[in-house]
Formats: structure tokens, sequence, C-alpha cells
């Protein structure tokens, strides 16, 4: 059976000024699905991640070539808002960014800005909470700034504050990096339980973490894809020599 | 710090603290001067009465006012104008060459002397925009004046502002303008008040600025209307201490015009400093 696509990348080139971060990408990233994105530091997998909601607008030098998908809609169509991609393809940043609101306006502000009623903003929220696993630990103080948080309910935060405007795909920047390992494995069964309903990216420094939780891996290195697989096959049977030495911890 | 050890390390700490201690004696022998001299002049009559006798009697209070309507004047213009500019140039504005120039342009404003923005705004609002020499013309020199100041605190402010809360909303789908609206403006502003009111009771104790501009040795009765002349504390100061034609019988008022006008900025600066204090503790 042919799986779904609902993220991709053709033929993608990236440049930072001069420097060419990324080189000639194909990914498919399948529906429904964790896949991991690994590789050393300075391999591009965050640079890869942060082109699909655009968050490249913001750099002057950045540069973009090929295409990028989510179903057939063109991401970098001047026809397509960019907040409108950003609303169905949500990010998760490496260090937990709430913001400097209570923790019920770090879910409600988005949804204001994007227009849904008063009426219904409050169960959306509910929703979201216990979603995230959190809603039992804030359901009390609502109120209180978010920023008061522990680190992984902070970050818990951040994914239900994505997960409240339903988006189509969640990015996920390394989301565990800044926490310690309870809070990870927190976050870990999140993102397994969020992947019903969203398609799921995420980059890791952690081999164990991608394959915890990825059904597809891939491997890149100083701005290549060099393998793309099922989590298994990059895991035990690595077609690449470079990615079998990485997977078994020779160099990162 | 491996330098501060030893017996050169005890040298430096003492020239160190020795320096500190010469600036702060100063500072201390100059306000403890003018407030032992001029306390004994301030009284509720001081304050509320205008001048009398040719000055050599009477109250202060036009000037009080006068520079109240001033710096209202000057906050007018200036702030909207100085953060707009800022949040353009930190927010909006790539780094190319010609907003490196604006930027250094203004910081280079800021060390302008006062005196050159009171004859340019006599050139400009005076004459130029025949506003004549009004409280307005002078509100909108020291307007000037404060602009760079204003900017480049702001700017400041606005930097302190980590990329990740911008990212975090742009990343909901959020317009760059709300971001900045929403988020980056809320959490700059203990900042960005900061320096505006330090500015402000910087060009509230101006004299240059507003000496060709607007401000005028006496107004019987107080008008505040924003085309006329007007007076101000630090020009009256000037002028009863050097001006007058019967200086020693008027020194203890100049003292007690010296003492309201630190009062004054000592007021804005508290403030400035428990918005900073403030906003610390929030962190």
């Amino acid at each position: 059976m042919r799986k779904s696509i609902k993220l991709k990348a053709e033929k993608l080139n990236l440049f930072f000024g001069k420097k060419q971060v990324l080189k000639n990408i194909d990914i498919e990233f399948p529906t429904n699905q964790i896949t991991a994105l690994i590789g050393p530091s300075g391999c591009g997998k965050s640079t890869l991640l942060r082109s699909f909601n655009r968050m490249h607008d913001l750099s002057p030098d950045a540069k973009i070539q090929g295409k990028l998908f989510l179903d057939s809609i063109d991401l970098y169509d001047k026809k397509c808002p960019v907040t409108d991609i950003r609303k169905r393809v949500g990010m998760v940043f490496q260090k937990p960014n709430p913001l400097p609101k209570s923790i019920y306006e770090n879910l409600s502000y988005a949804l204001k800005i994007h227009g849904y009623s008063k009426k219904e903003i409050p169960d959306l929220v509910e929703n979201a909470l216990r979603e995230s696993f959190l809603w039992d630990e804030v359901k009390d103080d609502l109120d209180k700034p978010a920023v008061r948080l522990s680190g992984g309910q902070q970050q818990r935060l951040c994914i239900a504050r994505t997960v409240v405007l339903r988006p189509e795909v969640i990015l996920m920047d390394e989301p565990c990096s800044a926490l310690d390992p309870i809070s990870t494995r927190k976050i870990e069964e999140l993102v397994l339980k969020l992947k019903e309903d969203y398609t799921i990216v995420i980059v890791t420094h952690n081999m164990q973490q991608a394959q915890r939780i990825s059904q597809y891996v891939g491997f890149m290195y100083l701005g290549e894809l060099i393998e793309f697989d099922t989590c298994e096959n990059v895991f035990k049977f690595p077609r690449n020599d470079l990615t079998k030495r990485y997977v078994e911890g020779h160099f990162g | 710090m491996k330098n501060f050890s030893g017996i050169k390390g005890i040298t430096n700490k003492l020239l160190l603290g020795g320096s500190t201690l010469i600036v702060c004696l100063v500072f201390g022998i100059i306000i403890g001067y003018i407030f032992l001299n001029g306390i004994p002049s301030i009284s509720w009559k001081f304050i509320f009465t205008s001048p009398t006798e040719g000055m050599t009697q009477g109250g202060i209070l036009p000037a009080i006012l006068g520079t109240i309507a001033l710096t209202f004047i000057t906050t007018l213009f200036a702030i909207p104008l100085g953060i707009s500019c800022a949040i353009y140039l930190n927010e909006y504005a790539r780094p190319t060459l010609l907003t490196n120039t604006i930027r250094s342009s203004i910081r280079n404003l800021a060390g302008v002397p006062s005196i050159i923005y009171g004859l340019f705004g006599l050139a400009l609002f005076v004459q130029g925009l025949n506003l004549g020499t009004s409280i307005l013309s002078a509100g909108l020199t020291l307007g000037l004046l404060a602009l760079p100041y204003i900017i480049t605190s702001t700017e400041e402010a606005l930097k302190r502002i980590p990329n990740s809360l911008r990212e975090a909303t742009l990343a909901l789908g959020v317009t760059q303008f709300e971001t900045i609206r929403d988020v980056v403006i809320p959490k700059a502003l203990p900042g960005i008040l900061t320096g505006i009111i330090l500015t402000l009771s910087r060009a509230a104790g101006e004299t240059a600025p507003i000496l060709f501009t607007g401000v005028a040795f006496y107004i019987n009765g107080i008008s505040l209307t924003t085309s006329e002349e007007f007076m101000a504390l630090p020009y009256h100061l000037y002028m009863l201490s050097t001006q007058h034609n019967a200086i020693e019988q008027v020194r203890p008022l100049a003292f007690g015009t010296a003492t309201v006008l630190i009062l004054l900025v000592l007021v804005f600066n508290l403030t400035a400093f428990y918005l900073r204090h403030k906003n610390r503790a929030q962190e």
C-alpha cells in the first residue's frame, strides 16, 4: 500500500548569504507518522525543519530554491499567506518559549488573532491542555504567568499552544534538549499520542529518542539528506556507511 | 579577576574606590549646598504664587507650570515619533548600509550641543514654520533634542527581547505587526519607559534649546495657549543668578528654584528607577 504524503521538499537548496546550508534535498513526510531528522550539529536539520513553516522569511540573507509542498499546496507560493501556512504547520522550539502572559492567554492569544469567537475559546483551550497532558496540573492556575511553570510544563504548554490551532503538521526542533529525563519521557508519550491526529517531524540529537518514537528517520550530513527510511532500517540495516557510523555513535 | 589580588590588587581597588568616592563627594556637596540654601526659601507661597516686585518677591508658579507644559508638548511630539522610529529600525529595517548609516547618524545626533538645537529650532519652527517664539516652538525643539535618546534607548530595550519570543507567536500564524504590538512592546515597555523618563528629565532641565524659541523673562499671570511665550524653571534660574539687577537680593529665590528643579528631575528619575526595579523583579 502506498502511504500518503503530507509534507515534502523537492530539490531544495538553501543558502545563507553565499554559504549553502541545504543541498538538493528531496524528502517526503508520511501522514500521521513521526519522522525524526538526525545528524551531527550543523548538518542542516533545523534549517530544513524551519523551511516548512517559512521561518527563514525573517532572515534577510536566506535564499531558497526548489519546491516545498503541504499536500498539494506550494508553501512558497506568493499567493499563499504565510500566516495561513504557519497556522497549518505548527512549530515547537528547542527552548520552551512561553509568551509573557498567563497560562490561559498562551493558548487563547492565537485563537483570538485567528478570529475564533469568545464562546468557543475556553473549550478549545481546555481540550488542548487535556490533549497535552497538562490540564490536571494547571487547571487551578490558568491565570498565573506561564513562566512560573517548570521547564517540562512550559514545553508541554508550547505544544498545547500549537495543538490548540489544530494544525496539520507539527514541527519539533529538539523539543527535549533543555529538559530532564522525566519531562522528556512525558513529552515523548505526548508526541506518540499526537501522532494519531498530526503529522510530526522532530529534529533530535538523541538516537534513543528517535528509536523510541519515530516511524521514519532521515539522516543528514553537511546539508545533504544521506539516508531516509523506516526507523528500523536506518538503525538496524543502514545502507550508507556514514549513517552506519553515525547511528553506532562513531561521530556526532 | 586575577589582577585584583596581591599588593597590585589592593592599589587598584583603592584607586577605583577612591575615584568613585570623589565623584560621589562632589555630587553630594553640590546637591547638599543647593538644598541647604534652597529649602529655607521653599514654602507653599513660593510654589503657588507668581513672582512679584520685579521678581524679588513671590514664587515661581509660572515657571513650574511652564516647565510642566513644555515637557508635555515635548512628550506628545517625541514619544510617538521616537518609538515608531525605533520599532522600524529594530524590527523591520534590514541591516543595509543605509539603515546602518541612519542608525549611527541618530547616535551622533545625541551628541550635538543643545545650543545647536536651539538655533535650529529658531530657524525651523519660529521662523520657517512661522510658529513664533512660543511654547509650541520650544516644545518641538526640545522634542528634536529628545528624539535621538528616545530612539536609541527604545531600540536597546527592543533588542533585549529574545528572538525566541518573536518566533513563538510568528510560528502560530500571528503577523509581525501583531507580534510587535502584543508581545514585543508589552515585554519591552518597562525598558522603553525608563529611557523615555530619563530623557524627559534631561529635556526638562535644558535651557539652550528654549532660549531663542519661546522662553520668557517674565510673564505676568499664567497663560497656557501654545502660541504664547512662557516661563521655565531652568531659564528662570539662569536669569535669577546671572541677569537680575539685584542678584544678591534674589539669591535665596535662585536657590529655591534650583531645589525645585532638582526635586522635579529626581521624581522623574525615581520613577524610572522604580520601573526598572519592578521589571527586574518580574524576571
